[in-house]
């Protein structure tokens, strides 16, 4: 019954009200590699025609992201980038480090994603505030007419429950079948598993971005769609 | 038999009908999203990286019905929170 945990939350150290668990650390882990790596390159950036590795590498990342975001949205990507870009980049390095042996990616606990997620729940209104002003913001919520407002705040509730299941749910099958496999296959099939979840891992992390793009971009997008339409009616 | 062994039985019965009646429908639902996708890309070829886009998208929300029924069931089988439960409370009688 022990044998497979499916959730890295057991406590490895413990000193009186604080403890240490797998999450924390490896969590802990991710974000000084994304720190250290991104303070490495841009201690000495260039804007000449010779460029560093490295800087190369971040400048293709970013202009994907902000493509991404620009065509996801429609809108500008600047201001989303920060928010949608860090979710994306610490989920996509916390499931691919999944190859390196002794490791457990922190998204394979329940509660890694649920702050994810929380994150989002969070970020919808304060970009559809700042975008659109606190009453056109609340009134989306009556829109097309008051009797849909319970439904509205829990379709905002369960998208952000089945954005926390389903990037949980997939990292931790992952982690399941290739322990369950290694019980009765060993030799080549735990391999194959785990090349797919480096893949599920990507897949996963790209959907989480632009769900969490697609929510924010929904909450900011009424206002503007509106005020075109006036122009183009006047 | 005992309420523990009962317990372990209708679990593990319950796990396997889950996940097996759970992805019946996102199966079938995957499988036309792709084959409409396919039929659009043939179509309109240009379009390819938009579809595959929201082919992607669209699936993991699909998806995510039989991920709920997958986790559940793993619950039932690894965390069970009744079995605990009533395991104290077998011991606590003997």
């Amino acid at each position: 019954m022990n044998g497979i945990r499916i959730s890295p939350d057991a406590a490895l150290w413990q000193w009186g009200p604080i403890v240490l668990n797998r999450t924390i650390l490896y969590t802990w882990l991710v974000m000084a590699l994304l720190v250290l790596v991104s303070w490495l390159v841009t201690r000495r950036l260039s804007t000449g025609i010779k460029i560093s590795r490295g800087q190369n590498l971040l400048e293709i990342i970013v202009m994907g992201l902000r493509n991404q975001i620009r065509e996801v949205s429609q809108q500008e990507p600047g201001r989303f980038l920060p928010f949608v870009g860090t979710l994306f980049l610490f989920i996509v390095v916390a499931n691919i480090l999944s190859i390196v042996p002794g490791y457990v990616a922190p998204t394979s606990s329940l509660l890694t994603t649920a702050a994810l997620a929380v994150c989002v729940l969070v970020a919808v209104p304060v970009y559809g505030i700042a975008q659109q002003g606190l009453l056109a913001y609340l009134k989306q919520y009556v829109r097309p007419s008051v009797f849909m407002l319970p439904f509205n705040i829990i379709g905002e509730l369960s998208r952000t429950l089945a954005l926390a299941v389903r990037l949980y749910g997939n990292i931790m099958s992952g982690t399941v079948i290739a322990a369950i496999l290694l019980g009765f296959a060993p030799l080549f099939v735990p391999v194959l598993m785990q090349a797919f979840g480096l893949l599920t891992g990507v897949i996963q992390a790209y959907i989480f971005a632009v769900l969490a793009m697609v929510y924010i971009a929904s909450a900011t997008q009424a206002h503007e769609k509106r005020e075109q339409k006036q122009e183009s009616g006047a | 038999m005992d309420t523990n062994a009962v317990i372990a039985a209708v679990s593990i019965f319950t796990a396997g009908l889950t996940i097996a009646i759970g992805s019946i429908a996102p199966a079938l639902g995957e499988g036309r999203a792709l084959a409409q996708a396919l039929s659009a890309i043939a179509q309109q070829p240009d379009e390819a990286s938009t579809i595959t886009r929201t082919l992607f998208v669209g699936l993991a929300m699909v998806e995510s019905t039989a991920i709920y029924c997958f986790v559940v069931s793993m619950i039932l089988i690894f965390a069970n929170p009744f079995w605990n439960h009533f395991l104290q409370a077998s011991a606590g009688t003997q």
